[in-house]
């Protein structure tokens, strides 16, 4: 049995019990009372501005006062009308820049209503119950191709089938979910409910899983063209980018999206090897929970090392501080510059960077950290291609709509925030607008209109 | 330190806190330990006559509505009076006042309404050694079936009859409990004044349901299944008991009558309330019964607090202070003009006001896209209800516009002091000298 000072990369640093406290719910749910004291304090907002700080406009006053009068499950509903997903969202969005950063009480005395814990009390009062709350209307006849079953792809498929159309949903890997399966933070993400929650959605019906169908390797997307009335794709960010750095081959170098995939498949996380001296490269999300995650597992120092300054890191003040709290060290405006060891990574070698307005620049000055595992978390890129792009990924206009006709995209694979919620916004919107198309109507307003109305 | 020893028709006590008559004053052990706590007085639960004493639903006996987190904002109940022996009563407040002379101990009495039976009780209670007896003519449950309790509080020539009955068997003071159950308060304290009554305590509960269970369609308490109208108090009802105290103290034919103040008093501050309203002490029981007895320390300290701020020396001073503030609507001034000013300071653009006064009232309130909140003052009336809907206290005050300046809601110049009872609309109106 190993412990947090067994030096290299060991399994089993922590016991069972350990590891199952360090990986337990990171916001436990409400119970009724908390959850009905909660939404007490809910102001009933006119044109509420957390509704609008929500990508996909969730009528929050109004799905918190059905908590409050004790309606748990109508308030589910409220909130799965606008987001299916709302009850991953509920658990991983960074509320703190969104709905509940927007909050009126945020701004007065800097505690907002607990929207996401409200949220997840909703929507787990309906998925606590058997069934699927929403039905199909009745079957157009067309077929849609879904390419991808993350939060986008997921999200675009209930939708065209809830409209009535047959969706076909392809993708690489052998489980659904995207990276509500393979990439959230175990501790956002307990007892399996990515793979429930995909369960529950399919259970509309009128969705038919292909897993292990990868674009561009068994399918392509003119032969989906010609077999179906529309495509989506939302196949995320597939690849990561790489250290430019001397010794980044060595071993002990590693990716972060891969070793979180694995922690998030372990059957037994107490076999799951880590690092006594883990160094993280990156200062987004990813960075910090492959951090966390590490420290959780036993590793005895963990070290995020950032390029540039604090208020440019990615990752939120909240998981900034969770990662904080949890024993992780913030390095800020350090870049790698070389990987050092006997075969395997044993130390890293950082530069202070300065920005003088004319780009970062290293200053010269240097610190060596032990770091027996390097985990890179610095960006992850599209990989796909057959499309025109924006940058780096797909272009759209308008719902989703790519260079090709017939074709629309959303999620991560495309411009925009790389937020779960923005990706449920993005495949919700590319079907209703496929829907409009394929049928020849308007596409339904999905956002909350009644404020803008009023204000006209 | 401001003195807060009462004198309330000639009983003394430490300070104007008194416990009604209801649970907590049940017995012994729960009195003692009352004013251990610091209580100024009791008065006793509910005699009745000498017999086989009524007997209660085991339970549940009360039912609740609540606000946020839970907070208990009424409660109403089916209890009757003690269900105890008269002699077990009798002989334990002759001991409990015996051992605290320096409180008030109260016999509330409530027996049929025939004058043998006022005769038979009133010496023994005198016997006791109580200081004085409050005639319970509240209840509107169990008893008024009986011919008892507010079945004599909604008769005046019954309570005069009965008031008299005791004024002449028993000599201390003989304090009536009223009903709130009426349509105008006036008659029975009128009522209660001409028997005789040394003062009058109000109010008694108010007759409600509180809940109905949607599952059983039962009313809530649910006794095997069915329940019955019971007794509404607690903070939701002080509204009410302030409007009746004050109606009381203000009407000509009962002005100076002693009033003892009842309903939802919580905290030091209601108690301030109902003595500027006139009342000259008050009685608890819904806060008693939710927190305990200890909460008679914060109203003790509260209450000195605020009359040292204020100057005032002795409760005395404070009694019917805000009576002469309590008119009727016609002689309200029709030109006080103000307008409603929003601190944006302070607001926190939850956009309330706007939905109320937009939705509801006079179009007011304009909103910005960036969420600023403006009042136009040509449509203001000064309703008051985006101050009532605002979350954060004080942040839309009314300000008052001086003599002089033109409202442009109406583009009248704001006059001198002008009530109902001139003006030109009003077709009684007399002409103004
Ligand atoms: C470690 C980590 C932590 C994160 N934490 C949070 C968080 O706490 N909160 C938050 O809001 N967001 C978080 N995110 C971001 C969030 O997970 C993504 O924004 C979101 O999952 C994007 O959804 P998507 O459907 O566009 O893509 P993905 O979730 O990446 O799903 C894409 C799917 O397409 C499949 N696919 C890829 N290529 C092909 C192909 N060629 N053919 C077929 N299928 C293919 C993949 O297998 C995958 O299932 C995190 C991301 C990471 C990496
Ligand atoms: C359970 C209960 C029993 C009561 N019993 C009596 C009673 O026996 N005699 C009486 O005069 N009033 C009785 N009351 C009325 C109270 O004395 C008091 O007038 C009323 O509750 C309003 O005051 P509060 O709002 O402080 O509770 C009772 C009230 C309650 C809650
Ligand atoms: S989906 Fe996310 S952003 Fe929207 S309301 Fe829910 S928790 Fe907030
Ligand atoms: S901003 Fe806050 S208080 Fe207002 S409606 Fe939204 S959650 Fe409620
Ligand atoms: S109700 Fe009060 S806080 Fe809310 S917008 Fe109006 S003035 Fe501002």
């Amino acid at each position: 049995m190993s412990n947090p000072l067994t030096p290299g990369i060991a399994a089993g640093r922590l016991s069972a019990d350990e590891i199952a406290e360090n990986f337990a719910d990171l916001h436990a749910p409400l119970d009724m009372h908390e959850a009905r004291v909660a939404a007490d304090r809910c102001y009933f907002c006119y044109d509420a501005p957390c509704v609008t700080a929500c990508p996909t406009e969730i009528d929050i006053p109004l799905f918190i006062r059905q908590i409050a009068n004790g309606q748990p499950e109508s308030a589910g509903r409220t909130i799965l009308n606008q987001n299916i997903l709302g009850g991953m969202c509920a658990r991983v969005c960074p509320t703190e820049d969104l709905c509940e950063g927007a909050c009126v009480r945020e701004a007065a005395e800097g505690k907002p209503v607990q929207i996401g814990r409200l949220q997840r009390h909703a929507t787990d009062s309906v998925m606590a119950r058997q069934g699927h709350p929403f039905d199909r209307a009745p079957a157009t006849g067309k077929r849609v191709a879904v390419v991808g079953a993350g939060p986008a792809g997921l999200a675009c498929a209930h939708r065209l089938a809830m409209r009535g159309h047959d969706v076909v949903l392809y993708d690489a890997k052998d489980k659904p979910g995207g990276l509500n399966e393979f990439g959230i933070a175990a501790y956002k993400s307990t007892d399996d409910f990515a793979a429930r929650e995909v369960g529950w959605l399919c259970q509309i019906g009128g969705i038919e899983l292909k897993p292990g169908h990868a674009l561009g390797r068994d399918i392509t997307l003119d032969g989906l063209k010609a077999e179906f009335d529309a495509v989506f794709v939302g196949v995320g960010l597939g690849g990561v980018n790489d250290l430019d750095a001397p010794g980044a081959e060595r071993d002990g170098v590693q990716d972060a999206v891969g070793f979180i995939a694995a922690l998030r498949q372990a059957d037994d996380l107490a076999k799951l090897p880590v690092g006594r001296n883990v160094v993280v490269i990156g200062g987004g999300m990813t960075a910090v929970d492959a951090a966390v995650q590490s420290k959780l597992l036993g590793a005895e120092n963990v070290t995020i090392a950032y390029r540039r300054g604090k208020d440019r890191m990615g990752a939120s003040e909240f998981e900034q501080d969770l990662a904080t709290s949890k024993g992780v060290r913030i390095i800020c405006n350090a870049q790698p510059v070389a990987i050092h060891g006997n075969g395997a990574a044993a130390e890293i070698e950082l530069e202070y960077t300065a920005d003088d307005g004319s780009g970062l620049k290293g200053t010269g000055e240097t610190l060596r950290l032990p770091a027996d595992q390097v985990f890179k978390a610095i960006g992850q890129t599209l990989t796909f291609e057959g499309l025109a792009l924006d940058g780096r990924k797909i272009a759209v206009t308008g719902a989703g709509r790519t260079s090709v006709e017939g074709v629309w995209a959303g999620g991560d694979c495309t411009p925009g925030d790389d937020l779960t919620v923005v990706a449920v916004a993005e495949g919700r919107d590319a079907a209703e607008d496929i829907h409009a198309t394929l049928m020849g109507v308007a596409a339904p307003e999905t956002g909350a209109v009644i404020g803008e109305a009023a204000r006209a | 330190m401001a003195d807060l020893t009462t004198d309330f028709v000639g009983i003394k006590s430490p300070n104007p806190f008194w416990l009604a008559s209801a649970p907590p004053t049940d017995k012994e052990y729960n009195v003692r330990r009352a004013f251990e706590a610091g209580w100024g007085g009791v008065v006793w639960k509910t005699l009745g006559a000498e017999g086989p004493p009524v007997v209660n639903v085991n339970g549940p006996r009360y039912g609740a509505i609540w606000g946020a987190d839970r907070r208990l904002l009424g409660l109403n109940n089916i209890e009757l009076i003690t269900d105890r022996p008269l002699e077990v009563n009798l002989e334990e407040m002759a001991r409990v006042k015996s051992d605290y002379p320096d409180r008030a101990l109260i016999a509330s009495i409530m027996v049929p309404c025939e004058e043998s039976a006022w005769k038979a009780i009133l010496p023994r209670v005198m016997e006791t050694g109580a200081d004085g007896i409050e005639l319970n003519f509240g209840c509107p449950h169990g008893m008024a079936e009986r011919g008892m309790g507010s079945a004599v509080g909604q008769v005046p020539e019954y309570i005069e009859m009965v008031t008299r009955w005791c004024k002449q068997y028993y000599d201390r003071p003989v304090i009536v409990k009223l009903t709130p159950n009426i349509t105008d308060i006036r008659k029975p304290a009128q009522a209660a004044k001409n028997g005789g009554a040394d003062a009058v305590s109000l109010i008694n509960t108010i007759n409600s349901i509180t809940s109905v269970n949607l599952d059983t369609m039962s009313p809530e308490p649910s006794i095997d299944g069915k329940g019955s109208h019971g007794g509404y108090c607690g903070p939701a009802v002080k509204p009410i008991a302030m409007n009746m105290v004050a109606e009381i103290a203000r009407d000509p034919e009962t002005h100076g009558l002693p009033i003892s103040g009842i309903g939802g008093i919580t905290t030091w501050r209601d108690a301030a309330e109902f003595m500027s309203l006139g009342a000259g002490n008050v009685q608890v029981c819904t806060a008693a019964m939710t927190y305990g007895f200890r909460i008679v320390e914060e109203m003790k300290a509260g209450l000195s607090a605020w009359m040292d701020e204020k100057g005032y020396a002795s409760v005395a001073e404070v009694v019917g202070r805000a009576v002469p503030k309590v008119t009727d609507w016609q002689y309200l001034n029709l030109n006080y003009v103000t307008k409603a000013r929003i601190s944006q300071d302070d607001c926190i653009k939850c956009g309330r006001c706007f939905a109320a006064c937009e939705d509801t009232s006079h179009q007011a309130i304009a909103m910005s896209p960036d969420r600023t909140f403006t009042v136009i003052d040509e449509e203001c009336v000064a309703c008051n209800l985006c101050v009532d809907v605002c979350p954060v206290e004080n942040c839309i005050t009314m300000e008052e516009l001086p003599k002089g300046a033109v409202d442009p809601r109406t583009g009248k110049t704001v006059g001198d002091y002008a009530n109902w009872t001139t003006h030109p609309n009003n077709p009684a109106a007399q002409a103004a000298e």
